[in-house]
């Protein structure tokens, strides 16, 4: 009678605990995320709770769990230290893919993105991985349908706007063949460095070049890295000549928000959406 | 004969540096006509009633842009041929060159701190950063070399500089390594920058470099009796130990400026005195003087090389210098001793 009891009682428990064991091996729940642009999309879809170590450099949203793991130079001993389940990265320094699998631990990497459409495939990953499938659907379908929305809203002027995005000082700049180009592309913009492009996506341009080029809008990301500003770029020799100087229609994009692929490229062009606005009048 | 042949060099030189500063104005990424700039810097001059047919942008291009990039090209050149001339003279070591004494890996920790630690203000403050960075290191290498050369040997200084250079560039990979995202500055302007020159830079230069070059200018007979040896020298009444100092210290000078503004462009200091030297002899009277017009036509033609190559995209004015550099040596090297 007791020995029934107890196999009822503990096949009770088993049906009851069943899922719950398998469940471990299929969703993660200590995933240790070295990638800026993964973190937001983890915490966009919802699995912001699983992720229990993200890098330096993570610094959206605030409540993510910063530490000082570097995903330039990750150190795959400290990585390990923090007992992952998943660990998901942006590309593969010091052969930290070998080390963690030889560690048994699952690893992801998610290069940068070439497309808005890369971007999406990775949300869609993430979603499958961390067991939030429906979620990350869901913001893949919010971003297409903000972005397109932003970009119906900005004014088409007759003539095409030429446009210049600055990402270094010294004139290194993003061409269509990068993701931001391809937002920038999205306004059927003409892009100036898109001659000068050897394939990498970013450019050196010629200082002559680009007061040549005389660009009708100019994007600004290095702001936080290198200081630059509305003044600064105004004051440049020779740049007042240029028609975004003389018409203010310089966007600045924190440089965090230009280098990543998540879901706050929606903000991206947003503020795009704005300053063609803003150009037209 | 000798002075007829110094003559034929210096003419041949200062030619060689026309040429470079014409063809630097003159070619760009955006087409101006030659005729066009003609007129544009003749209708500077009064009385001759010429007008500049250059539209606003064409004419900020030309003097905004272009212009100060080709001086400062000819300043630079001009300041590391000839400090490398006088280390080669003074440490009396072939492969001497400006750097030798640390001062790029003390502008490069200077730079790198600038950049790392700078907020909007980076552009004023980077070459102030990098030009005291380089000359404390000079300053700490003559110390060390000084208190290590009871022989008083330029051996001691050479060591010293190896030292001090290992040393600051260990600091700087430290600090940048901690500050990832810099990363991508601090390379641009260890690859040379000439790429964002303006007047500003120019005026920054002109007096370190002018004085430099003045000094070495005048002392250049005296590193001829250097090249002796020190014993010789001292016992031909020169305070060796001085004039070291004095050559050095307006060397270092001069070059800490041109790497406070330009970055840190290789290859020149070594490349173009020994060319000098294969070309027109190895009196120092004749090297400093020519290794400033040629180095100073060199990194013009350079940087119109790094400018058009690719136009409109740019290359690193660092890998023009060693790419077209090292192999033009090679063929000057190989052509006078076939000649010899």
């Amino acid at each position: 009678m007791f020995r029934r009891t107890l196999m009822a009682v503990l096949g009770a428990a088993l049906v009851l605990v069943g899922p719950g064991l398998g469940r471990p091996a299929a969703t993660p729940h200590r995933i240790v995320s070295l990638s800026p642009t993964a973190t937001e999309d983890l915490f966009a879809i919802g699995a912001g709770k699983q992720v229990i170590a993200v890098d330096n450099q993570s610094d959206y949203p605030k409540r993510a769990p910063r530490t000082s793991l570097s995903g330039f130079t990750p150190n795959a001993e400290a990585v390990i230290g923090y007992h992952p389940d998943l660990v998901v990265i942006e590309y593969d320094p010091n052969h930290l893919v070998d080390a963690l699998a030889k560690a048994k631990i699952k690893v992801v990497v998610q290069p940068s993105a070439h497309s808005l459409a890369d971007a999406y495939s990775q949300i869609g990953t993430l979603g499958k991985l961390t067991g939030h499938t429906t979620e990350a659907a869901t913001l893949v379908a919010h971003m297409k349908k903000r972005i397109a929305d932003l970009v119906k809203a900005a004014p088409r002027p007759a003539t095409q706007l030429s446009v210049y995005d600055e990402i270094s000082p010294d004139f290194y700049s993003a061409s269509s063949r990068s993701f931001i180009g391809q937002v920038l592309g999205l306004f059927g913009l003409r892009n100036i460095a898109d001659p000068a492009d050897d394939g990498s996506g970013f450019p050196k341009l010629s200082e002559e070049y680009i007061v040549g080029s005389n660009p009708d809008l100019i994007v600004l990301e290095d702001i936080r890295c290198c200081g630059q500003t509305i003044a600064g770029v105004s004051s440049r020799p020779g740049w007042n000549r240029i028609t975004a100087v003389k018409r203010r229609a310089i966007v600045l994009i924190d440089d965090s928000l230009a280098s990543r692929w998540g879901p706050r490229v929606v903000d991206f062009v947003k503020a795009l959406s704005l300053a063609l606005g803003a150009v037209e009048k | 004969m000798a002075a007829r042949r110094a003559w034929v060099w210096g003419v041949g030189a200062s030619a060689f540096l026309l040429a470079a500063l014409l063809c630097g104005t003159a070619i760009g990424p955006v087409s101006l006509g030659f005729g066009s700039i003609v007129e544009a810097f003749a209708s500077h001059i009064p009385l001759l009633g010429f007008k500049s047919h250059l539209t606003g942008t064409e004419s900020a291009i030309l003097w905004q842009l272009r212009l100060p990039r080709v001086v400062l090209a000819a300043l630079v050149g001009a300041m590391l041929s000839a400090a490398g001339a006088t280390y080669q003279g003074v440490f009396r070591n072939p492969l001497a060159d400006p750097y030798l004494l640390g001062v790029a890996s003390g502008a490069g920790l200077g730079a790198t701190l600038a950049i790392v630690l700078g907020s909007s203000s980076t552009s004023d403050l980077l070459p102030v950063a990098a030009f005291a960075g380089g000359a404390l290191a000079v300053a700490i290498t003559f110390i060390l070399g000084t208190s290590a050369g009871s022989s008083r040997g330029s051996a001691a200084f050479v060591l010293a500089g190896v030292t001090v250079t290992l040393f600051f560039t260990a600091l700087q990979t430290f600090v940048q390594q901690q500050h990832a995202s810099s990363l991508q500055t601090v390379y641009s302007w260890i690859l040379g920058r000439l790429d964002t020159a303006g007047w500003h830079d120019v005026l920054l230069l002109l007096p370190y470099a002018g004085a430099s070059l003045v000094a070495l200018l005048l002392h250049r007979r005296l590193l001829d009796v250097l090249a002796l040896g020190e014993d010789e020298a001292a016992s031909l009444g020169i305070r060796v130990a001085r004039v070291r100092l004095v050559l050095v210290a307006a060397a270092t000078l001069g070059t800490a400026a041109a790497v406070a503004v330009s970055g840190l462009i290789g290859f020149l200091g070594v490349i173009v005195p020994h060319t000098v030297r294969l070309l027109a002899g190895s009196s120092y009277r004749r090297v400093v003087p020519l290794s400033i017009l040629v180095g100073a036509g060199f990194l013009v033609f350079a940087d119109l090389i790094a400018r058009t190559a690719m136009s409109p995209a740019e290359l690193p004015i660092g890998v023009v210098t060693a790419f077209f550099g090292a192999p033009f040596f090679a063929f000057v090297l190989r052509t006078r001793m076939i000649a010899s």
